[in-house]
């Protein structure tokens, strides 16, 4: 199983590639969508504790990560043909088998137990979406992809130095290979402080720049501005995703090692400065996709902030990752479906989007509503109970600027998000033939539908396996412990 | 005392790397610094295991000879201004990276060895490396120099891997040749694409989009 799910999308990248009819190739996308998340629930269903010596396997945190980014995957998917139709200018061999590959890519690092392997797999990951970024090949493009890889590449070099440092506190604590997570957390103790200190700076700062947290997140703005939105739900939600879980084993070593007061503190920093840096940017902000870039950057803050508080709000940080990515997903696309719609994604062009493309602009009216936290959306249940956990051990002084600054982004977004929606389309603008169709509102509405689902119920199995991972976050070995849910 | 040499000569090639006002200058210490680097394990004795050497070798072939080769092509292909155009004048960059140095070493001083490991210098070397890694990559413009950075910043690491190459092969050895591979094919390609998008490497022309 372990195996299929990162081989599958991988052979279906080489098949993508190989395939020269366009409409094909673009259905090889869903059907792979769909035969990972089967794969991955069929795994996740007859999921067993895994043995300690095990290189490769789902553990709960790894599987709910998986999990989402399968999800957020077949979204993504199946609102591809539609979106690659509309552009029958560009190919998209390159766009597809990068896609695929990153799926393969992301469940070799959901399932890595060494942290060696995990950061190759964020390296591999980081090589195959900067073709993505590159699709619309023009100068912006071209631009975003530099920055995307300079940027990338550093905070992914630190990262391994990061690994490296980690790997000599381990040396000097007598402990050798090989450092599978289990091992290093059963044998934190005897870790050597300074350098297991020095090795998580180094890869929150690493992964942090992956992750898009201020202000290491200068590449974000810039990347998901001019990738189509199809890409820019995967990025938001996906390789995010993926930066955040090879840290959040990292952590784990860290709290295991009774480091963890330490290591909180500065991801609470992390996490306020990347909110309020977010809220700064969204002000005025004319760009619809650079303000989703930004919103973006908000909500990794608020992931980082919530491991920080620890507890419930940790736990709630877990879940929070896949209302962003659900509810990212539905704004990325449906303001793809708008920028279609409008050849722009300025704000003096885009105006009146609800009389032009209405389902579109519902979606992404609705959607703002639920990534500022509107009840009953899933983004809403996360934010209020990171507060709350914030509040209710004691951080009062982080936990109330947490809301004001959740506050201040309501309002910064709103601005935009107004007059994008509402208001009369001008009338000077050229009409494109896009028109809103089944084929490209219809994933948006099941990515919605899900994520007010979340926000009201969590099916028992999902809460039990969310409260694994909340615990196995803090440094508690998930493995070894009562196996079955 | 030869590790003890090309550690010195390394760290001489840092200053040496941020001083320079030409590109084809900047490139060749970084080769020269590669291939010191790339000989380091066999100067620390290390040559009795054969995939230590097949590293050593890779190193040294890709940081002397395919680098080298891939930025001879670039730089001849784009006819630049073979000045490294710094936003950061070059007594200032020689000051910083003096600093940064200095800052290593008392960094350094903080993180205590492995009682019997007779490299001292090797953990400051490698973050004065890095250091000036970092220094070439946010302040020089050319995209070509950016490489430079990066593969300073990457000689940084390796340096610092070489304390733990014997005792965990796998993880040195994987993280560092896949590192080197980013650096240069993949930012060779995007170098590619920038030349004939603009008929210059210069990322000036890269800054378009902003808030």
């Amino acid at each position: 199983m372990a195996w299929l799910l990162i081989l599958v999308p991988l052979l279906a990248a080489a098949l993508a590639f190989a395939v020269s009819s366009p409409a094909l190739r673009a259905w090889i996308l869903p059907a792979v969508g769909v035969l990972h998340l089967g794969i991955l629930l069929l795994a996740l269903a007859g999921w067993r504790a895994l043995p300690a010596t095990a290189w490769f396997g789902l553990d709960a945190l790894g599987g709910w990560v998986l999990l989402v980014i399968s999800l957020l995957f077949c979204i993504c998917a199946f609102y591809a043909p539609a979106y690659l139709a509309l552009r029958p200018d560009r190919d998209h061999r390159v766009l597809s088998t990068c896609l695929l590959g990153f799926l393969g890519l992301a469940s070799l690092l959901a399932q890595a137990r060494h942290p060696g392997i995990a950061w190759v797999a964020m390296e591999t990951t980081t090589l195959v979406t900067a073709p993505l970024i590159y699709f619309n090949q023009n100068r912006r493009s071209l631009e975003a992809t530099w920055k995307y890889l300079v940027i990338g590449s550093v905070g992914i070099a630190l990262a391994l130095l990061g690994t490296l440092f980690i790997a000599y506190a381990a040396h000097m604590g007598g402990l050798e290979e090989p450092l599978r997570y289990t091992r290093l957390v059963e044998n934190a103790s005897l870790l050597s402080r300074p350098w297991l200190r020095a090795g998580f700076v180094l890869t929150l700062v690493g992964y942090g720049t992956k992750m898009g947290l201020a202000p290491l997140h200068t590449w974000k703005p810039d990347a998901y501005g001019e990738t189509p939105g199809l890409v820019g739900a995967l990025l938001a939600g996906g390789v995010t995703s993926c930066a955040f879980l090879a840290l959040l084993r990292i952590y784990g070593v860290v709290a295991a090692a009774g480091e963890g007061a330490f290591a909180r503190e500065l991801l609470v920093a992390f996490g306020m400065l990347s909110m309020a840096w977010a809220l700064v940017f969204m002000i005025r902000q004319s760009d619809i996709k650079r303000m989703l870039a930004y919103s973006s950057v908000e909500h990794m803050g608020i992931l980082v902030f919530g491991i920080g508080i620890g507890g419930l709000a940790a736990k709630f940080a877990l879940f929070h990752l896949a209302a962003n990515a659900l509810v990212k997903s539905v704004l990325f696309l449906s303001a793809g479906n708008i920028h279609r719609s409008y050849a722009s994604k300025q704000l003096p062009f885009v105006t009146g989007a609800l009389r032009r493309t209405p389902v579109s602009g519902w979606l992404f009216f609705l959607a703002f509503l639920a990534i500022t936290g509107m009840p009953p959306f899933a983004p809403f249940l996360s934010e209020f109970s990171i507060a709350s956990g914030a509040l209710g051990t004691g951080h009062l002084a982080s936990g109330a600027a947490f809301l004001v600054l959740l506050g201040g982004i309501f309002l910064a977004m709103s601005e935009t998000v107004v007059k994008v929606v509402f208001g009369t389309p001008s009338a000077q603008r050229v009409r494109t033939p896009y028109k809103d169709a089944p084929a490209t509102t219809a994933p948006l509405i099941v990515a919605l539908g899900l994520a007010l689902v979340l926000g009201i119920w969590l099916p028992r199995p999902l809460q039990a396996m969310l409260d694994q991972a909340g615990a196995s976050v803090d440094g508690v070995p998930s493995i070894g412990r009562e196996a079955r849910r | 005392m030869l590790p003890d040499l090309l550690i010195a000569l390394t760290m001489l090639s840092n200053f040496s790397l941020v001083a320079t006002s030409r590109v084809a200058k900047a490139i060749q210490f970084a080769v020269l610094q590669g291939v010191l680097l790339g000989l380091m394990p066999l100067a620390m004795g290390l040559g009795r295991h054969f995939h230590i050497v097949l590293l050593a070798v890779a190193a040294v072939t890709v940081k002397g000879w395919l680098i080298p080769f891939l930025f001879r092509r670039a730089l001849k292909q784009v006819q630049i201004k073979r000045e490294v155009d710094p936003t950061v004048g070059y007594t200032v960059s020689l000051m910083l990276c003096a600093l940064g140095t200095g800052l290593s070493l008392l960094l350094a001083h903080n993180l205590p060895l492995k009682p019997g490991t007779e490299y001292v210098l090797m953990v400051p070397a490698s973050l004065a490396t890095l250091f000036t890694g970092f220094l070439l990559l946010v302040s020089r413009r050319k995209a070509l120099m950016q490489v430079v950075g990066y593969l300073v910043l990457e000689n940084g690491i390796y340096l610092f891997g070489l304390l733990l190459v014997e005792d965990m092969p796998a993880l040195v050895e994987a993280g560092i040749l896949l590192d080197l591979f980013v650096g240069i094919f993949v930012m060779g390609i995007v170098i590619n694409h920038i030349r004939v998008a603009f008929d210059s490497t210069d990322t000036r022309h890269l800054a378009e989009l902003k808030d």
